[in-house]
């Protein structure tokens, strides 16, 4: 099967400093994968480089098995979905007008029903026609979240999708990411509540000073060594009936 | 209200609005010279209406139509409601341009003051992108469109200080401050086509000021080719200012004014405000033309001195609401 998404040795520099040394990722389809680290550890720098918006110095990386350089703006655009970090929109659209920009390639009354779907799919169904600068920030994310749904690209790339959600918004959103999963879709997906990653991703990436250094499922990926020399944490997951729960105090 | 419905009523009242600066003037006719004007052109009272106004609100319409689009087209290029050719130093450049131009001796020269005026727009278009490329933040934009006007001004300034001679410097002055008294036909026609070029460049790039709004990364992988939206966007608000102000001079906050006047009707989006912007631009400057002609004065008002006493405090006014909207 061809990896829907691969990054290859990676190394990437913003402003002199390197943020990507040798970096790595491989996402099959119908897996959800999640990206952790400590601030500045190069979670967003990983997938930035990944899609073409920061650029290698070394490494390559290939969307669905074709060379990252070797697409144009609309292959790359039926190819991934991507929801950045930051969620400032410049005009008060309505909500489904900014769905419908995930669908661009369609023509417009297509692109406005796909947009209206997602919307009900995301629980926003009622914010279709409200301006986008005048909702809350959660209610703005779930209308960014079915943006990044309307693309219905192989490959959902979401830079801290549940940041400053709340407890319930945070969960159906990655349910949501989780059930394009199982449709088919590749999910990449960067966090910080190690306990949501460990619960909701299929395999987990520990990134630190721009290298991956533990990757697999999340009690592989998230043992206590790893909690200990990447968060400064000292703790480990714990087995509960709802799934795993981080248990961890500062070192 | 839909886009059409939109554009149908604001040409309507563009219409009327034409029809009035038509029929009012300093010279007043009778409805029976009117008459006469309808049917015999190249009677007296026909040259008042078709060879003297008529023209002159043809020009004002396209300027201001060429403004309110340029205007719509840098805000949604840039993100910001502030942005318009006059607030970033666009016009100025341009209007530094034409005054080379003229200072020169090449007034006469067809086609050298719009030459002129479209190198200046162009040079500054440019500029201010490139700025835009590299900052975050859209307050900081607005300092850099007052660097570039004060820079602009002063090399039209320097110009007036080596100007060969006083009628040099008067007839720069005199088409600096905006005005498009005594146009005729072929004024209108010489600004047609760059106008019309300039149009189709922001119309087309309309649906990636749209994508824009999700902000330059997320409308890059949405396939959103940002080097050709630039290029596109900025050549064709050049053009149009260009066009504009070799047509009637330096003529400010038109292009700010214009797109306010409709945003709400097309609930802020930056691709459906092009054309009703184009359209309010007209209206106002119509309007403001004919204000300019209206109020008894000795001297006869300039129309970028009408729009600058309206517009410049209208600018406070949004300046203020966008500022508090930053902050937020």
């Amino acid at each position: 099967m061809t990896a829907a998404w691969s990054i290859v040795g990676a190394r990437a520099r913003q402003g002199g400093r390197l943020v990507l040394d040798a970096a790595g990722l491989t996402v099959q389809p119908g897996e959800v994968v999640g990206v952790v680290g400590p601030n500045g550890a190069g979670k967003t720098s990983l997938l930035r480089a990944g899609l073409g918006l920061l650029p290698l110095v070394e490494g390559e990386a290939f969307l669905s098995g074709r060379r990252l350089q070797d697409l144009g703006a609309a292959e790359r655009a039926a190819l991934v979905g991507y929801l950045p970090q930051d969620r400032r929109l410049a005009w008060n659209l309505p909500a489904e007008i900014v769905a419908s920009l995930g669908a661009i390639d369609l023509p417009e009354p297509q692109a406005l029903a796909v947009a209206r779907d997602r919307l009900a799919r995301v629980g926003a169904a009622g914010l279709a026609q409200r301006g986008v600068l005048d909702m809350s920030g959660g209610e703005r994310a779930r209308v960014l979240l079915a943006r990044l749904l309307a693309t219905r690209a192989p490959l959902l790339v979401a830079d801290e999708p549940i940041a400053g959600l709340d407890p319930d918004a945070q969960m159906l959103t990655l349910d949501l990411l989780r059930a394009e999963a199982v449709a088919g879709a590749a999910v990449v997906v960067t966090l910080h509540d190690l306990t949501l990653a460990a619960r909701c991703c299929d395999r987990i990436a520990v990134i630190d000073h721009g290298r991956i250094v533990a990757e697999g499922a999340p009690a592989v990926a998230l043992s206590s060594r790893v909690l200990a020399s990447v968060f400064q944490l000292d703790g480990e997951l714990v087995e509960t009936a709802v799934g795993p729960v981080l248990a961890a105090r500062r070192v | 209200m839909s886009l059409l419905r939109l554009c149908l009523v604001m040409l309507g009242l563009l219409v009327l609005a034409v029809v009035f600066a038509i029929t009012l003037g300093e010279t007043s006719l009778s409805i029976s010279q009117y008459a006469q004007a309808l049917i015999h052109p190249a009677s007296p009272p026909g040259e008042v209406l078709w060879t003297i106004r008529a023209p002159r609100v043809a020009m004002a319409a396209l300027v201001g139509a060429a403004l309110g689009l340029a205007g719509a087209t840098m805000q949604g290029l840039l993100r910001n409601p502030l942005a318009d050719p006059g607030v970033l130093g666009v016009s100025a450049a341009s209007g530094l341009g034409a005054a080379l131009c003229i200072a020169g001796g090449l007034a006469a020269v067809p086609g050298a003051v719009e030459v002129g005026a479209l190198l200046g727009a162009l040079v500054a278009g440019g500029a201010v992108v490139a700025i835009a490329i590299r900052l975050r933040e859209p307050e900081a934009l607005i300092l850099f469109g007052v660097a570039i006007s004060a820079f602009g001004g002063a090399l039209t300034a320097l110009v007036f200080n080596l100007a060969p001679s006083p009628v040099a410097i008067a007839e720069i002055l005199a088409w600096l401050m905006g005005s498009v008294e005594n146009r005729d036909w072929t004024d209108s026609l010489r600004a047609l086509p760059p106008m019309a070029i300039g149009a189709a460049l922001c119309l087309k790039a309309g649906q990636g000021l749209r994508m824009l709004t999700l902000g330059e990364e997320a409308a890059r992988m949405s396939g959103l080719r940002m080097s050709r939206l630039r290029a596109y966007a900025v050549a064709g608000a050049a053009l149009l200012t260009g066009a504009a102000v070799a047509g009637a001079g330096v003529i400010g906050f038109v292009g700010l004014a214009a797109p306010h006047m409709v945003r709400a009707l097309v609930r802020d989006d930056p691709r459906r405000i092009l054309w009703p912007s184009a359209l309010a631009g007209a209206l106002l400057l119509v309007l403001a033309d004919l204000a300019a002609r209206m109020v008894p004065t000795d001297q006869e008002l300039k129309l970028g001195v009408v729009t600058a006493l309206f517009g410049a405090p209208a600018f406070a006014l949004l300046a203020w609401r966008a500022a508090r909207s930053w902050r937020a």
